[in-house]
């Protein structure tokens, strides 16, 4: 290409190329991107329309991208200053009305179509629930997430959420401190939860399994661990759960005696790691414990700070953590549930186990 | 040494500091003894009142106000000019009234708070490199990322963009200086004062604020001490911000050289002017959200203590209707640069010169009607998410126009591809994914499931790094020239841009997918299924640490040896570059004459400006015209070709 065409205007072949160039990179660039796995699995019936929607802005956006690196690409390669155009000029060109309007109009229309399409799926997504839903109230409080069912007239408190397939539910969410955010991602909805004031969304479960249940607005030093799980089970199960969690028994621990004859709770298990089954969080997530390997000090340190205590002053300070607060320390940073996300068996083998290493 | 601690400068500032917290004590311990408050004696009281008063007291002792104090004891000023321009290094570490002075100590300071603002980030990549707790607890964690994003928000992007502007904006409009020079010297002595108060905290009992830089209510309200020392910095760098602002308007709105009409204003001072009606405008809401924060934890004011009727809620509307035009105001600047950049650096006009500046003021006011889309999930009235949603969205337009138009200035130029270019075109590509990412987040459907995640924190690093930081080192490279009489080091500058191109990209592109996955941001521990690009994330995150120093390397040795610039080493038509580099003290030695548009490159025997000296000007020319009183156009400036 000698100098005269290379500074030239673009000829009717370049552009055609270029146009090439723009329409490969963007299929590629759609196809990489439709190709990822992007999401968690879908947990409700919304999920698989948020999840299009998805794709439809990758649809629209990557195509934008890869037009707008063409032209710079093409730019770099053909018009670089080359040896010799030191002290060359481009030409005068000072804008140009009609490609202004086009380049104006054209995201005015995507822009307008793309948020049409999210109303009409808001719309959907945040439609009243029918009379007589079942209403779940959800409370957060630092860091652990309690709900209460209503089983004809009766309410019912869990320390886990539980739900039953293919029934619409509506989230009601409260909080008792600060703002937390009530996240399923595999329902692909949240909301904060905010003192003072009812949140609330309503999702139908059409998948059985166990997911996440995730705090998504920053509560405090426990933000991290604020995790806990809600089982979507058969109707027929849950049916049965709510029988059982509503003779008055904690809902997901398999309630006293029955029970501890079972396997004997490890102690240092449940120090370590916590029972996520349940929403208890591992003590050493936050407390230094040397014969547990743990070094965090986001509690006081029970090496120093149980060291004289019996059994049972430790079993008290573990379920009712607000009673007596250590020097230096706020008040209700540790969860105080439990009382409620561990047996008595546990909470037994856990204190034991903490008498045991402090004492050495 | 009483004289030293008589006249300005560090003794008299340590001198006044000793004295604001003994004012402190005294202020704190006689009131709560006037009203029997039982103990008499509280260290957070002090504190809180030091905090307050303390950075005062700094400031009249390194003598911010003793040209004020004097003129208001009626004595007569003569003004020697002895604290206008740096003779020796030393003068950088005094209170100066010269904007390039004042515009170098500002970039000097907020690049050190990036360096360690930066050497936080990397904390923080090191503590997530894998699942479980590394070496941070919980506590120093969350204070980390607070303060992290704290002093590279208030304390490096923001301030870094005034400095810039400060250098080169009354350079490019023809003004001797500032409008206020003095306010000027203040506003940039509380800066510093800021950031030191943010550090600081790390010393506070209860750790460093760690509510994050939103500081949402309750949290902060009933957090350690920690907390004060950010309600009260913000304070600081606000006040900063508003005076520096102001100072701006004035200085673009009176201060232009003859026959520079709006409309033949470097895009720089267009899009400086739109920034500082953002800041005039929106600043004084953060400081009443953080005041409002500082009542209820001092006095109990209860403005959100919901307990006591207080509204929760009420707090984010006040800190989003700052905290969105913020995104602005650190985004605004940058424009500018790169629309200088560019057009230099292609040799042409810049597309569409009228829009281009139209849609900055777009900007500015659609910036002020859309700040409850940082709060689609908050629990707000649901149906305020849409018109929000279509505001939003609606600031893709004016953007758009932008990013095309700059494409379409890149098109047949002779496109010099040395440093500061390469920072403008790796800009244009970043920002534009970050400017889709934005799109995508105004879908509240989508937003409902991402918010809060990971995927917000790549795309504010894809706007502030991609967008916001690219422009400061593109304008650095471009101006260094000017601000040092040198060269910088072409292979050593590009060496850093495509290093941290690269590394920008692993550190931050994974996090879009990690977050549509479900980890959520603000956390220092996440699931197993997200160590993997964690892990990634945090190695290029380390690459992107060192790939600064290469920068500051490049900064030191060039200033100290690198080869002379001479005036306009770029060929550039605006008129910083018609002077000498540096710029003798008071800019021009002959007040210039506009007479043409700032980008007439490639069109025969165009001038911007001409200095034709004392000769042509019958009598002294006052600098500052009204606008309007301008000389006829020798170029339309209109958009035909």
């Amino acid at each position: 290409m000698d100098e005269e065409t290379r500074r030239g205007p673009v000829s009717g072949r370049t552009w055609a190329k270029l146009a090439g160039i723009m329409l490969v990179s963007s299929v590629v660039g759609v196809a990489i991107g439709l190709a990822l796995d992007w999401f968690p699995v879908q947990g409700a019936t919304v999920a698989h329309k948020i999840d299009t929607f998805w794709d439809v802005l990758l649809i629209v956006s990557i195509p934008i991208f890869c037009a707008v690196s063409t032209v710079i690409g093409f730019s770099i390669f053909r018009w670089r200053m080359r040896p010799g155009e030191e002290k060359l000029d481009g030409p005068p060109i000072h804008g140009d009305t009609r490609l202004e309007v086009v380049w104006t109009a054209i995201p005015s229309v995507v822009i307008a179509a793309l948020c049409a399409y999210a109303v009409v799926l808001l719309l959907d997504i945040q439609q009243s629930p029918a009379k007589g839903t079942r209403v779940v109230d959800v409370t957060g409080q630092q860091f652990a997430w309690t709900f209460k069912v209503d089983a004809g007239g009766k309410p019912v408190n869990a320390n886990r959420l539980v739900l039953p397939i293919g029934e619409a539910v509506e989230f009601r969410v409260h909080s008792k401190d600060v703002l937390h955010d009530f996240w399923v991602p595999a329902f692909r909805l949240k909301v904060d939860a905010v003192p003072g004031i009812t949140t609330h969304y309503s999702v139908t479960p059409n998948r059985l399994g166990r997911f996440d249940v995730v705090c998504a607005e920053l509560c405090g030093l426990g933000h991290a661990y604020m995790r806990q799980y809600v089982n979507v089970v058969s109707k027929a199960r849950y049916a049965q759960w709510l029988a059982t969690a509503g003779g008055g028994a904690v809902a997901t621990t398999p309630a006293g005696g029955a029970q501890a004859a079972a396997p004997a709770a490890d102690g240092k298990q449940i120090f370590v790691a916590g029972k996520p089954a349940t929403g208890a969080i591992a003590c050493g997530a936050c407390h230094t414990l040397k014969a547990a390997g743990t070094t965090s000090a986001t509690g006081p340190n029970l090496d120093a700070a149980l060291k004289t205590d019996p059994v049972a002053a430790i079993r008290e300070a573990t379920v009712n953590p607000g009673k007596e607060i250590a020097k230096g320390y706020g008040a209700n940073i540790m969860p105080p549930n439990y009382g409620q996300t561990l047996s008595p068996a546990e909470l037994d083998a856990v204190t034991a186990y903490i008498k045991k290493s402090v004492s050495g | 040494m009483p004289l030293q601690l008589r006249v300005p400068g560090w003794y008299r500032a340590a001198l006044f500091i000793a004295l604001g917290i003994a004012v402190a004590y005294a202020l704190s311990t006689g009131l709560r003894a006037a009203f029997g408050v039982d103990p008499v004696l509280s260290g957070e009281s002090v504190l809180q009142i030091a905090l307050l008063i303390t950075p005062l007291f700094f400031l009249v002792g390194i003598g911010c106000f003793d040209q004020w104090f004097r003129w208001f004891a009626g004595k007569t000023v003569v003004n020697d000019h002895a604290d206008h321009g740096a003779k020796s290094w030393k003068d950088y570490f005094k209170v100066n009234t010269d904007h390039k002075v004042i515009g170098i100590q500002y970039i000097c300071v907020s690049f050190f708070f990036m360096f360690v603002g930066g050497l936080m980030a990397m904390l923080i990549r090191a503590e997530l490199a894998q699942p479980g707790r590394q070496f941070m607890d919980a506590q120093t964690y969350n204070g980390v990322f607070s303060v992290h994003a704290s002093v590279l928000i208030f304390l490096f992007v923001i301030p870094v963009f005034a400095g810039i502007a400060n250098y080169v904006l009354p350079l490019m409009i023809g003004a001797p200086d500032m409008a206020f020079p003095r306010l000027n010297a203040l506003s940039f002595w509380m800066l510093p004062t800021a950031g030191v108060m943010m550090m600081l905290s790390f010393l506070a009992p209860g750790g460093a604020f760690a509510s994050g830089w939103t500081a949402y209510a309750p949290l902060s309200v009933n957090a350690p001490i920690g907390q004060t020392f950010f309600t009260i910095a913000v304070q600081f760098a606000g006040a900063s911000s508003i005076a520096t602002a102001l100072n701006f308007l004035v200085t673009i709105i009176t201060m232009r050289a003859p026959g520079m009409t709006f409309f033949r204003m470097p895009l720089l001072v267009w899009a400086n002017f739109s920034t500082s009606l953002l800041v005039v405008i929106a600043t004084p809401f953060i400081a009443a959200s953080q005041f409002m924060v500082l009542l209820d934890r001092a006095l109990g004011f209860n403005f959100f203590d919901w307990n006591q009727n207080g509204d929760v809620l009420m707090y984010q509307h006040i800190f989003w209707f700052y905290s969105h035009p913020a995104v602005y105001i650190m985004m605004l600047p940058g424009f500018g640069i790169v629309s200088e950049i560019l057009a230099t650096k292609a040799r042409k006009p810049i597309f569409g010169y009228r829009m281009m500046a139209f849609s900055l003021l777009a900007i500015v006011v659609l910036g002020f009607t859309v700040w409850a889309h940082h709060m689609f999930v908050s629990g707000m009235a649901d149906w305020i998410r849409i018109p929000m949603m279509i505001t939003t969205s609606i600031i893709a337009i004016p953007t758009g126009i932008k990013i095309f138009s700059w494409v379409a200035t890149l098109w047949r130029g002779v496109l010099h591809l040395d440093t500061p270019m390469l920072w403008a075109l790796g800009f244009l590509t970043m920002f534009t994914l970050g400017g889709i990412s934005g799109v995508m987040l105004a879908m509240v459907p989508l937003d409902i499931h991402v918010s809060d995640t990971y995927f917000i924190v790549a795309h504010i690093h894809y706007v502030l790094f991609g967008g916001s930081l690219f422009t400061i080192f593109a304008g650095i490279y471009y101006w260094f020239p000017k601000m040092t009489g040198r060269m910088i080091d072409e292979r050593l500058g590009k060496l850093h841009f495509w290093l941290t191109l690269v590394a920008f990209n692993v550190t931050f592109a994974p996090m879009h997918l990690i977050g549509v996955q479900g980890m959520p941001r603000r956390v220092s521990d996440y699931a197993q299924e997200f160590a993997t690009w964690n892990l990634i994330e945090s190695i290029a995150s380390f690459v992107l640490g060192l790939s600064t120093l290469i920068f500051l390397y490049n900064i030191i040795s060039s200033w100290r040896s690198g080869p002379l610039a001479g005036a306009n080493p770029w060929r550039a038509l605006t008129l910083e570059w018609q002077v000498s580099s540096p710029p003798p003290i008071f800019n021009f030695d002959a007040v210039p004459t506009v007479v043409g548009g700032p980008y007439e490159y490639g069109v025969p025997g165009a001038i911007h400006g001409i200095f034709a000296g004392a000769d042509t000007h019958a009598g002294p020319e006052p600098a500052a015209v009204p606008a309007g009183a301008d000389a006829p156009p020798r170029h339309s400036a209109t958009e035909e070709e």
